[in-house]
């Protein structure tokens, strides 16, 4: 689905969400009432200082004064790597966005990231992954690495990796590995409007708990995280 | 005090003057915190190392690189977590994130106890990169869950793989960080952007570019770091300790100054096209020497430049 599709389909009852040059701000009708934010990234761009400041203006201005969900849609690069943004202090830029969802999830803003296209890395963990659900479209292919550049770094051949990803697909790009660990927590079907599929997900919202480990464990992607977590947090909270 | 408790003091003195980025993750925490306060959860001995390693051939460490539990700071509790930077880079990986994430957990349930990150990363690791992206999502969120709990997040960055790819991020999550000259901060490694927009966006060879561009000195002077150190247990501890007792809480407000002061940085920087340019245009008279100068030179020159806003991150 292209990013006018999604939408239209998201909103039928009309939007006035901009793609300028990549990044997304709008406010889109739900079916039941009210209006949600709806900022993101689009066109595959690169995330850096200039786009991350703004996305964080949009959803701190919103939360002063507007209301209702926060929709983060993704298909973005990774992080603008760049000498420019480096300098610039890019891990506070993208660490602001981060916050500024996060803060926003825990104070009545419930947010939901869409991811429709690619995203990775850095770009990754400041927008969709920053939000309370992500919901992946089935066009969607985030990456934290790809494998190219990752053979380079594991020095073993493509090939071999391929073949690693079918039995372990913890590192392989891919909707349906991210998912299995829990990053992703639900898949909507293209083939039903997703007004549909978005208001029955905002009417059954879980809490603002983070349940990302206790999914990947059901889900047999990421066995141990729940369980050391959580021991950890016991024997911590013992010895007070 | 006895003649033993005087030479114990005396030994951990002396012990404190040890490099940080020398040190080990292990000696760090056992020097940082008051002599043998330390209590670590799931150590070495309960072998819970990573179970992706295996598929690589690579070999595993029994505490997965990263040391978690509690200690006292000055007498007071704190939680530390400190990672290993020459196991796997320091790298998360889906036990090594976990340990963090259950220590940040509890700190954000008692709501009264500090936590210190000793942060020594490279990022994702990348054999298991999809549970090691989730884990820093989970343990920013959990950063973030702390602190408006009222929790103290400290950083404190100088070890050998500095703080880089999600680990920058976790830090600019953080209430403050303490930098020394060997903390670099940064997203992208000098090696990616080299490889991925060419030698002469950045030479990664060139290690003074490398310094001046993500180094703990530059970090203090545009506002990324709290407080700079020399790099020493001792003054670690001593910035920590300053930093539990001053940082401020976390709200709609801290966010809104962080705006602020990010949007004011990129106007008056955006052009600058490399560090010494932004020194400069900051004021400071002969910006060249900055790399050269000594820490105790240093130092009150940063403190005039720049006064971070302690409520501004």
């Amino acid at each position: 689905m292209t990013l006018d599709e999604i939408l239209a389909s998201m909103f039928p009852d009309g939007h006035d969400v901009r793609n300028d040059s990549g990044l997304l701000y709008g406010l889109g009708t739900l079916r039941h009432g009210g209006r949600a934010l709806v900022i993101g990234v689009a066109n595959r761009s690169a995330l850096g200082v200039d786009e991350a400041i703004r996305l964080s203006g949009y959803v701190l201005a919103s939360i002063e004064k507007g209301s209702g969900p926060i929709l983060v849609v993704v298909d973005s690069d990774s992080q603008r790597m760049s000498k420019r943004d480096e300098l610039l202090g890019l891990s506070e830029f993208l660490a602001h966005l981060a916050k500024s969802l996060i803060y926003a999830d825990m104070h009545g803003r419930p947010t939901i990231g869409l991811l429709y296209g690619r995203s990775a890395a850095g770009a990754f963990l400041a927008t969709a992954l920053a939000t309370r659900v992500l919901v992946g479209l089935p066009g969607a292919d985030p990456a934290v690495m790809d494998l190219p550049s990752m053979a380079k770094v594991t020095k073993l051949s493509i090939e071999v990796l391929k073949q690693k990803a079918r039995s372990t697909p913890v590192f392989a790009p891919g909707l349906r590995n991210l998912a299995q660990t829990g990053a992703v927590h639900i898949t909507w079907d293209e083939r039903v409007p997703l007004v549909d599929q978005l208001q029955s997900l905002l009417a059954n919202m879980p809490n603002a708990r983070d349940r990302r480990d206790a999914l990947g464990k059901e889900r047999g992607g990421r066995l141990k995280a729940h369980d050391i977590a959580e021991r950890v947090r016991g024997l911590a909270l013992q010895t007070q | 005090m006895s003649a033993h408790t005087q030479t114990a003091k005396f030994l951990a003195g002396r012990d404190r003057a040890a490099s940080w980025y020398e040190a080990s993750a292990r000696k760090r925490v056992g020097l940082l915190v008051d002599d043998g306060s330390f209590f670590e959860f799931i150590g070495p001995e309960m072998r819970e190392v990573s179970p992706h390693l295996q598929v690589f051939d690579l070999p595993e460490q029994f505490d997965d690189g990263i040391i978690i539990g509690r200690g006292r700071l000055d007498g007071s509790p704190v939680f530390v977590a400190a990672q290993e930077g020459r196991f796997m880079g320091g790298a998360f990986g889906e036990v090594h994130g976990a340990k963090l994430t259950g220590l940040l957990h509890a700190a954000r349930d008692i709501k009264s106890m500090p936590v210190l990150i000793l942060f020594d990363t490279g990022g994702v690791r990348l054999q298991e990169a999809n549970a090691g992206e989730l884990a820093i999502a989970e343990i920013m969120r959990a950063v973030i869950e702390a602190r408006t709990a009222g929790v103290k997040v400290i950083g404190l960055i100088g070890g050998h793989s500095g703080c880089y790819g999600g680990g920058g991020l976790i830090a600019g999550c953080c209430s403050a960080l303490v930098v020394s000259e060997q903390g670099r901060i940064a997203v992208s490694g000098p090696e990616v952007i080299e490889t991925n927009r060419g030698v002469e966006e950045f030479d990664s060879r060139d290690h003074a570019l490398v310094w001046r561009t993500m180094g703990g000195k530059h970090r203090r002077l545009i506002g990324g770091a709290e407080v700079f150190v020399d790099d020493t247990v001792q003054a670690f501890r001593e910035a920590a300790l300053e930093l539990v007792r001053s940082t401020g809480g976390f709200g709609i407000d801290t966010l809104k100054a962080e705006q602020s002061r990010l949007e004011d940085r990129l106007q008056r920087f955006g052009t600058c096209r490399d560090a010494v340019e932004i020194w400069t245009a900051e004021g400071i008279p002969d910006a060249a020497s900055i790399p050269e100068l000594p820490a105790d030179q240093f130092i009150p020159l940063a403190d005039k430049v720049w006064r971070t806003g302690r409520d501004a991150r």
